[in-house]
């Protein structure tokens, strides 16, 4: 059976022309022009934010533009057989590998279309995947990371009705070994062959030179390179992908050389009293789940009585911050409720002398602290959430992005403070996924899949050298 | 199919042992009308255990199915009973607000529960607006069919048998019912797919209003009259067989032939408890006792398979 894309009429399978697409007052991205014909595999390569997957959202129909124009082929992205493997796992767990090529392809109903979708989705992992060893009737759930990211692959190229043209796989090894990765890009090259075509979203740089017939480098939602693969090096790749070099303005800070080292944890997270430790790397390379299992290691006495140990400072303020039915002074003062009881209840002046101390402290725009925490914005949320850290006087602040949206005056109040008081003996421990705040600490550490790939001192942070640790050079390069 | 087995195993296995213990203390139960007898009432609690599990299905659940199918039962022994084209009407317009439910729910992101333990006083009173005493009657048609005497099987017995048959095929097998597991599983992939899950959920919950309307029918068609609170029992016991047949709350794992099989369990066991002639006070704590215990087998048995 044939499954292979069959070329489409001329002309390019998907045209952006001048396509832009904001969200509010953000601008993800502006003023891409890109074409993608039959026979191409297209690389797509940037950092965090980038706006790589604005892109890809923008081609499969998923955002429409707010300006400029996409063209495909057929009209929308289904008929126009552009299917896309996304970044995060998107099988039914509870189904069956066959009953989930159901939820994409429409045509698959009426008697019999088990056997159908079973056929289809054997032939495809036989294609892509030689010697899988995946049952087409087992259930998701039951599979390994792995296979269920094979299983995802194999179902972007799978027969339908409409056959595929164009693939978007948007970090498709992630879960992959090396065997693996090499029959996927054996199999790309097969299908662009054939007439297909890809996008490749990888950031395993090695990946992206053996599969790319041509790389688009992406920088603050715009297009700043496209060429060949051929006239790039790796070097030029990510000096390509990084911005200007930073501001030498943030580096009054001292860190301490002789204090104590207060951190330290297994997978060789270090940090000295008065320490200010970035996490970098590209997001969800397991950094949140270095700080949070850190964080539960420090804090598990469920008494919680006498000092804190450790203070947490959330990024995902509706998730794991704001108590939304509380004023900003509960709010603030939650965490460290233990120095403000008496006789086991809350000592309401104390709590509120408290909030009124840090109000002026760190300037949050209320009249009154009484106020609903909601009533205040986005980045005076986050300065209680701030306060809240600071105010339980716990050693060690563990900080998971928490600067996600917050407007540029907010930040450089906290930069100070964070200052200030790693002077005074503190310790951060900061994941953010933005390089320039990488800049302002006193030691980085670059994570990739999960583990340190790099520890960076003082005079070795820039963006170029985040940017070389996260991603994967090839053999023995990173 | 090796999955499937493995998921039947433990509510079949635990219908069997109530089996076989109702029947080693009342011999004379196994006979066609001991039989008949013991899983009567089976039926409509089956009916409305497939309900809930529609609704489990798409990761939701249903607080009200207990008061809906006493509504349902009401409008069958009057409305259906005296004007059938105006209770045919009215049944529809149910199955019609179920449905309706569903899409609200997905369009305002509510949570079921609420929703659901709202509508439940909204359907409980309907029926006593419908039936302030206990009365009407059954549609003959009805009777005729639940009180029918087949041979070979009871009655009972035959109608679990084709109801299980007709879910697998409407949920497990078919291309549709596979698409609201998907929902039940991964919501997000479905709408990505460019599916409506608005229309999905209102669907999922549609058909729970159907299997709601069958269920009052049937508890009608055994009871011959009806009562406003004849079925407010069945939200827990609803909830309880779809448990007991190996279905989970989240996820969209559910299993119809499980569910149908574990409504059976939950009738036996109230029977069996008078057989053993606990005192009615007790009943309802003994029953409590018999589903912690299968629960609590299955955790054991799914503890071992993952370890």
């Amino acid at each position: 059976m044939d499954m292979r894309a069959v070329p489409g009429a001329s002309g390019p399978i998907v045209e952006l022309t001048g396509a832009g697409r904001s969200f509010g007052a953000v601008r993800a991205l502006s003023e891409v022009n890109l074409s993608i014909g039959a026979g191409e595999c297209v690389s797509l390569v940037g950092h965090n934010g980038a706006g790589k997957s604005t892109l890809v959202n923008l081609i499969t129909g998923a955002l429409g533009p707010s300006d400029g124009a996409v063209r495909r082929i057929g009209g929308d992205a289904r008929s126009s057989g552009i299917r896309s493997v996304a970044q995060e796992l998107s099988l039914a767990p509870n189904l069956t590998v066959a009953e989930n090529l159901r939820i994409p392809q429409r045509d698959l109903r009426g008697l019999f279309w088990r056997g159908r979708a079973g056929l289809r989705i054997r032939t495809a992992l036989d294609e892509v995947f030689p010697g899988h060893g995946i049952d087409a009737a087992a259930t998701v759930a039951d599979l390994t990371l792995a296979e269920r990211q094979m299983v995802e692959i194999a179902m972007a190229f799978a027969e339908g009705e409409v056959p595929a043209r164009l693939v978007i796989l948007d970090e498709p090894t992630s879960s992959l070994d090396a065997s693996r990765a090499e029959q996927l890009i054996a199999y790309v090259r097969r299908f662009r062959a054939a007439g297909g075509a890809v996008v490749f979203i990888s950031h395993i740089l090695g990946e992206v030179f053996a599969v790319a017939t041509r790389i688009v480098v992406m920088r603050d939602g715009q297009i700043v390179e496209d060429r060949p693969n051929g006239s790039f090096t790796r070097a030029g790749l990510v000096e390509a992908m990084g911005h200007v070099a930073r501001a030498a303005t943030a580096r009054t800070m001292l860190g301490p050389s002789g204090a104590p080292e207060i951190v330290a944890t297994p997978e060789g997270l270090r940090a000295r009293a008065g320490e200010i430790l970035g996490l970098a790397g590209l997001a969800g390379h397991g950094q949140a789940e270095a700080l949070a299992r850190l964080y539960l290691s420090r804090t598990s006495n469920w008494r919680g009585r006498g000092p804190v140990p450790a203070a947490f400072v959330a990024g995902d303020r509706a998730r794991d911050g704001v108590m939304p039915l509380w004023s900003i002074a509960r709010n603030l003062s939650v965490a460290g409720l233990s120095h403000l009881t008496r006789a086991g209840l809350v000592d309401r002046r104390a709590e509120a002398g408290l909030a009124q101390g840090w109000r002026e402290r760190i300037g949050i725009r209320t009249d009154d602290v009484a106020n609903p925490i909601l009533s205040l914005s986005g980045g005076n949320q986050q300065k209680v959430l701030f306060a809240r850290a600071l105010a339980t006087g716990a050693p060690l602040v563990v900080m998971d992005d928490p600067m996600r949206g917050v407007d540029i005056g907010t930040k450089s109040d906290v930069y100070d403070m964070i200052r200030a008081e790693a002077a005074q003996g503190r310790t951060f421990l900061w994941y953010s996924t933005e390089t320039e705040e990488m800049t302002l600490c006193d030691r980085v550490y670059v994570f990739r899949n999960g583990r340190i790939a790099a520890e960076l001192g003082r005079e070795q942070i820039t963006e170029e050298r985040i940017l070389a640790a996260s991603f994967e050079m090839g053999e023995g390069e990173a | 199919m090796k999955g499937i087995d493995l998921r039947l195993a433990l509510p079949v296995l635990s219908l069997a042992v109530l089996l076989g213990a109702v029947f080693w203390m009342q011999p004379r139960a196994m006979s066609y009308t001991g039989l008949n007898l013991l899983f009567n009432l089976a039926v409509p609690i089956a009916l409305a255990t497939i309900a809930q599990m529609l609704v489990i299905m798409v990761d939701d659940i249903d607080l009200s199915i207990g008061t809906y199918v006493s509504f349902c039962a009401c409008v069958t022994a009057t409305l259906l009973h005296d004007t059938p084209v105006v209770g045919i009407l009215v049944l529809a317009a149910g199955v019609g607000v179920y449905a309706a439910l569903g899409a609200l729910i997905e369009l305002q992101k509510l949570p079921a529960i609420v929703v659901t333990l709202g509508m439940s006083f909204v359907w409980g009173g309907l029926a006593v607006l419908l039936l302030p005493a206990p009365g009407g009657a059954s549609p003959d048609w009805i009777t005729t069919i639940m009180k029918a005497r087949p041979p070979l099987m009871p009655m009972a017995i035959v109608a679990c048998i084709l109801l299980a048959l007709a879910s697998h095929l409407l949920v497990t097998r078919s291309a549709m019912g596979t698409l609201l597991r998907g929902v039940g599983g991964n919501a997000r992939s479905v709408a990505r797919a460019g599916w409506s899950v608005v229309r999905l959920r209102a669907l999922a919950y549609g058909l729970a209003g159907v299997f709601g309307v069958l269920s009052g029918m049937a508890l009608v068609g055994l009871a011959t009259s009806a009562d406003a609170n004849i079925a407010l029992r069945y939200t827990l016991l609803s909830i309880a067989g779809v448990i007991l047949g190996g279905g989970e709350f989240t996820g969209g794992r559910v299993s119809p032939v499980g569910a149908v099989i574990g409504a059976l369990t939950l009738t036996l066991a109230g029977s069996f408890l008078t057989f053993i002639r606990l005192s009615p006070d007790w009943q309802i704590g003994a029953q409590g006792v018999i589903l912690i215990l299968v629960l609590a087998a299955r955790l054991l048995v799914r503890r071992r398979r993952t370890a």
